[in-house]
């Protein structure tokens, strides 16, 4: 479905796209791919929905942004997808996801992320979320994140060529 | 100080950032300046931080395998585990979080057998389990979000 081009592609575009005229056809100079290749290759890659987005990364605490919680529920498996389907039309909720449990230390399946700009505001929007979606009588928990320790965008290296470290 | 094409550049251009030869050029015209203006903005905006760059969300697990992991490390240890974490390539996000689960970070590799290999690795190295949470379904992955400027 992708080869070994599309893989470099991904991996430089993880660097971001210059502010140049020409920014595409400086990632095909790396690669030496057309400007038009690269284009098409991208727009394939989004057509495919490998490629979620692409555009602007803005910096979510720099923009005032702070507070973000992780939302963790035991939803029946039954109702998941219904449950998860409902969820992700709330605007505030950046990410639903579906995750193993882990026993009774973490009964959790779903996960959605809540950005806002302060504790309180999060909550209200959690609160909003769990009465609208039938939630009250699911367990759940909230985790903020407190101090990151590491963050960068993910970073899909190309298998390196031979001879290349 | 964000000006109004700051705040256009943030909010319109985070899904779908034109795809064609000149997209500065593309987005100078929708909004009625020049392209050096808009590489102008960008740059600020970059400098500033109030971007981490232009580029693309992958989905999980289609180029490469990914997890989230989960450790529950005593607080006056945190600082030290997190560093061990963070040390090894294939971490990319680690982050505190509020829970007696509080050390979280995702990890990439090509395959999962390797994968496996840095996990166990880290375990032994840091003395704790590594509770692995991988994505089984992703039912909406929108990390661009409308910012609302006014409050």
């Amino acid at each position: 479905m992708i080869d070994f081009i599309d893989r470099q592609l991904i991996e430089l575009l993880q660097d971001g796209l210059a502010t140049v005229s020409r920014p595409y056809a400086l990632i095909g100079q790396q690669l030496n791919l057309s400007e038009d290749e690269v284009i098409v290759r991208l727009s394939r890659l989004k057509e495919l929905g490998l490629i979620k987005r692409l555009g602007v990364i803005v910096n979510h605490r720099k923009l005032g942004y702070c507070a973000n919680a992780m939302v963790v529920f035991d939803v029946p498996d039954t109702l998941v997808e219904q449950i998860a389907g409902h969820v992700s039309q709330f605007s505030f909720v950046n990410l639903c996801y579906l995750r193993p449990r882990r026993g009774e230390q973490w009964p959790y399946n779903l996960y959605c992320m809540i950005h806002g700009k302060n504790r309180e505001k999060v909550l209200q929007q959690l609160d909003h979320l769990i009465s609208s979606c039938g939630l009250s009588s699911v367990n759940h928990e909230v985790l903020f994140s407190r101090k990151c320790f590491k963050q960068r965008g993910a970073i899909y290296k190309a298998d390196s060529e031979p001879g290349k470290v | 100080m964000l000006t109004a094409m700051h705040k256009q550049l943030l909010n319109d251009y985070q899904q779908d950032f034109p795809l064609s030869p000149t997209p500065y050029q593309d987005i100078a015209s929708s909004l009625g300046v020049t392209e050096e203006d808009v590489l102008l903005a960008f740059n600020e905006l970059a400098d500033e931080h109030f971007i981490s760059r232009i580029g693309s969300i992958i989905v999980p697990n289609h180029i490469g395998v990914s997890t989230l992991v989960a450790m529950a490390v005593p607080v006056e240890q945190l600082q030290s585990i997190a560093d061990i974490v963070s040390r090894y390539p294939e971490v990319n996000h680690n982050y505190e979080r509020e829970n007696r689960f509080n050390l979280w970070f995702v990890m990439i590799a090509k395959d999962d057998e390797y994968l496996q290999s840095v996990i166990e690795t880290i375990e032994t190295e840091s003395g704790f389990n590594a509770m692995q949470l991988p994505l089984l379904a992703d039912y909406f992955i929108n990390l661009g979000f409308e910012m609302d400027f006014d409050d």
